[in-house]
């Protein structure tokens, strides 16, 4: 998939950005693990996301994210393939920012 | 689509710091094999949800799979998981549901591994109302091998074995399962992701053989082969060409090549288990000598 | 880990019993609680019984859609912490193969009983052979050991399925019971001693803490990982592609060496623990004759017989027949004038015996395809023809 420059032209609406946000919430991308598949462009409610026009290491094009336009409906979260996109409550980031809830990394 | 924000408060961010999928998966495994464009994953973050949504303990929740691209998804998932042979993770997953009861236990596997050489072992399954859970990700092909034709391959759809396209009328998985006996069976495609996790928990919930199809994109093989462009090209034709039906009668539920998806939950309804099946019968025909078979569950059911 | 047998599966008693039956009630008497089987000639009575006695001890048999689902379900059943087991005959035997192999390679504790007829194919399915031996050592594909017994009589049947299951669980093996139909269908009197008497080896379970727990981790007798149980929050994975010690998959030559040699090793090199055979006569004896299963009942008379007319012949009988006992035949090789090898088949033991004799004695094949067993005067012939060669 190539980066955009803009949103796709007319495919669908856009819905109006939210003015009252979460405080503390924000989307996360792991540009690393990206594959470029852009299943979270295409399927974003509210055209918040476009793959960027940066390489990762595997020679894939991240999706970088518009704040004002995401509405953290998780979307991009449930579709993503590779896991790497998602919101986080930075209110509960527990320190050393990655430890998740019960499961653990390693072993 | 979801709607824009309600509160302030979310209860679906409270102690988020990763993706939802992180406590179900060997992150330390991480990146998978799956192609970019490739669905498997996506169905893996539903299941993630699912678990998380209907509070399934996760210590009696066991994964079985059989061979193949999905196959590999048990390898992938931090609980107990079992990579089996080709074709036998249902009589695998029927063995650890027989035998502990109190276990919850989820077979995920491909098209061709449950319906072509494990189908005699899915009829039965869903003949016998095992407990058990079956996700069918179904990608029209034999993806790890190279795209060979599979039992679920549309007609007229090329494959490596069948190079001018599939003669062969293909399996209609739903009315399968539902012929055969299952009490749950739903169909959603990896473009309907909440209605994809909401049905995997309903089926993880439900007593009896669940079965939940999930369509998905296969860019390598299958898209590659029939010239259907990407994997995003074929999740935006399940999103355009998808038509929730639910409660459909199963034999309207045939897929052509490239023709209209009928999603939705088919099937929901409650029969005895085998175990129950097993328990009861023998009690009857046997009576106080009969030694009933899996302990009551904590809140007073009885196994099943 | 030896203890006393469950007393609900024990039906202590004398008894008037066929092999197929006595192999059931063995199995009950090790503490088997689930069989996943299909119905095949001459092994349908094990599971018949067994469906017939479970319900009362409590368990599971559950007649599998067909040979390919039990092989696979009772390991369901293993690793949900029971001893559990399948049973068959020759068409069936080859339709489990791949699951022996998964069951070596995921080291999954559990028993096969092939009660043996005449093949190739269909064959004598009323009838007995002999000819599955090598089948049960070298059936599945790829390199690995497992254990086998060869009961003669309905009381071994009874006793050497309990010693299968405890070789099962303590090298973490398949364990195949080699009947034949000839046993399996023959009545006798079997004597099944009170559960404090019966020894059964418990299932080893691991001593590792759950976090970071690895499945293939080496803890018992230096060979021998301890086993884990579905349902208890070890979250351990489990896959017929070669493994590391964590159970994740690792497809590369390292792996496999450490693991498979491994496999092959546990057994091999402990072979002459796991061996047990009877001895008839051997002190100085110059024939010695080899022979399994009703053969051996057979040979016996034979032995007798040729001992009544002075000829110094002897019999070792492997009751364990994988692995088979190369140290006690190389011993002998030594010192005899020949073997004979007895067989209801065209040469399986036989083979092995003449490589593990290596030209130091001759060695004789008297085998025939099966359907029906050996005369006693055929044996004798035989045995003074070695003797006199």
């Amino acid at each position: 998939m190539s980066p955009s420059a803009e949103p796709p032209a007319a495919t669908k609406k856009k819905k109006p950005a939210v003015k009252k946000k979460p405080k503390g919430v924000r989307l996360v991308i792991d540009a690393e693990l990206c594959k470029g598949c852009g299943f979270c462009v295409e399927f974003c409610p509210t055209d918040a996301l476009a793959l960027s026009a940066e390489f990762n290491r595997k020679g894939y094009h991240p999706p970088v994210v518009t704040e004002e336009d995401c509405i953290y409906c998780e979307v991009c979260e449930l579709i993503c393939p590779e896991f790497s996109i998602f919101c986080v409550d930075e209110n509960e980031v527990p320190p050393g920012n990655g430890g998740g809830k019960s499961g653990t990394e390693g072993g | 689509m979801e709607a824009a924000v309600k509160t302030t408060k979310h209860n679906k961010f409270e102690g988020k710091a990763n993706h939802l999928a992180t406590p179900l998966l060997r992150t330390e495994r991480m990146p998978h094999i799956w192609c970019p464009g490739c669905g498997i994953g996506t169905s893996v973050n539903c299941f993630a949800a699912a678990i998380e949504k209907s509070k399934i303990p996760t210590d009696k929740l066991v994964v079985v799979s059989g061979i193949g691209c999905t196959g590999r998804v048990a390898g992938y998932t931090r609980l107990d998981s079992f990579h089996t042979t080709h074709g036998r993770a249902i009589p695998f997953a029927t063995g650890l549901a027989l035998a502990n009861p109190d276990l919850n236990v989820v077979v995920y596997s491909g098209d061709g591994d449950l319906s072509a050489i494990g189908g005699n072992h899915l009829i039965h399954a869903a003949r016998r109302n095992v407990n058990l859970t079956v996700i069918c990700v179904n990608n029209f092909i034999y993806g790890m091998t190279g795209g060979q034709v599979g039992p679920t391959t549309p007609e007229r759809a090329r494959a490596s074995t069948a190079p001018y396209g599939s003669y062969e009328q293909a399996f209609n998985l739903p009315k399968l399962v539902e012929t055969c006996g299952a009490v749950y069976v739903a169909r959603w495609t990896t473009a309907h992701v909440r209605q994809l996790a909401r049905a995997m928990g309903e089926a993880m919930k439900k007593k009896g053989f669940s079965f939940v199809e999930v369509i998905s994109p296969c860019p390598t093989l299958y898209a590659r082969l029939n010239r259907l462009g990407d994997g995003l090209d074929m999740m935006k034709f399940f999103r355009d060409n998808s038509e929730t039906r639910n409660q459909a009668p199963t034999y309207e539920l045939d897929i052509a090549l490239q023709g209209k998806i009928v999603v939705g939950k088919f099937v929901d309804r409650d029969a005895p288990t085998y175990l129950q099946k097993m328990n009861a019968h023998l009690s009857n025909v046997l009576g106080e000598r009969f030694t009933r078979w899996g302990e009551p569950t904590s809140d007073g059911e009885e196994a099943y | 880990m030896l203890q006393s047998a469950d007393a609900k599966g024990v039906l202590a008693g004398e008894h008037y019993l066929d092999g197929d039956w006595a192999c059931a009630e063995g199995a009950l008497a090790a503490g088997c609680r689930f069989v996943a089987g299909y119905p095949i000639t001459p092994s349908t009575e094990v599971v018949e019984r067994f469906s017939r006695r479970i319900p009362t001890v409590g368990g599971v048999f559950i007649q599998m859609e067909d040979e390919i689902a039990s092989s696979i379900c009772l390991q369901g059943a293993v690793w949900a912490g029971y001893k559990a087991m399948t049973v068959t005959s020759g068409p069936g035997f080859s339709l489990m193969m791949e699951h022996i192999g998964l069951a070596v390679m995921t080291e999954a504790p559990c028993v096969f009983v092939n009660v043996q007829r005449g093949g190739p194919s269909t064959g004598l399915p009323t009838q007995p052979g002999q000819a599955d031996v090598m089948q049960a050592r070298w059936g599945s594909h790829g390199d690995y050991e497992l254990i086998a017994v060869s009961p003669n009589s309905p009381q071994e049947a009874f006793d050497l399925t309990i010693l299968a299951f405890n070789l099962a669980e303590e090298y973490r093996v398949p364990a195949v019971v080699l009947l034949d139909e000839c046993v399996g269908h023959m009545f006798e009197k079997v004597v099944i001693p009170k559960p404090e008497n019966i020894e059964i080896f418990a299932r080893r379970y691991t001593q590792q803490p759950k976090d970071g727990y690895k499945p293939y981790e080496v803890e018992f007798d230096g060979w021998i990982p301890g086993m884990v149980k579905a349902g208890e929050g070890y979250n351990f994975h489990i896959t017929g592609l070669t493994h590391d010690e964590k159970g994740y998959p690792a497809m590369n030559a390292q792996t496999q060496e450490v693991l498979v040699r491994r496999l092959v090793d546990k057994i091999r090199l402990n072979a002459d623990k796991i061996v047990r055979y009877d001895e008839i006569q051997l002190e100085d004896a110059e024939v010695v004759v080899i022979a399994y299963g009703i053969t051996s009942r057979v040979a016996h008379a034979a032995v007798a017989a040729a001992r009544a007319k002075g000829v110094k012949v002897g019999m070792l009988r492997p009751l364990v027949i994988w692995p088979f006992p190369e140290t006690r035949v190389r011993e002998l090789a030594q010192r005899v004038k020949g073997f004979l090898v007895v067989e209801l088949n065209y040469g399986q033991i036989f083979f092995e015996v003449e490589r593990i004799v290596a030209g130091q004695a001759q060695v004789r094949l008297l085998g025939h395809g099966g359907g029906t067993v050996h005369e006693p005067e055929a044996v004798l012939d035989e045995i003074l023809r070695v003797a006199g060669a």
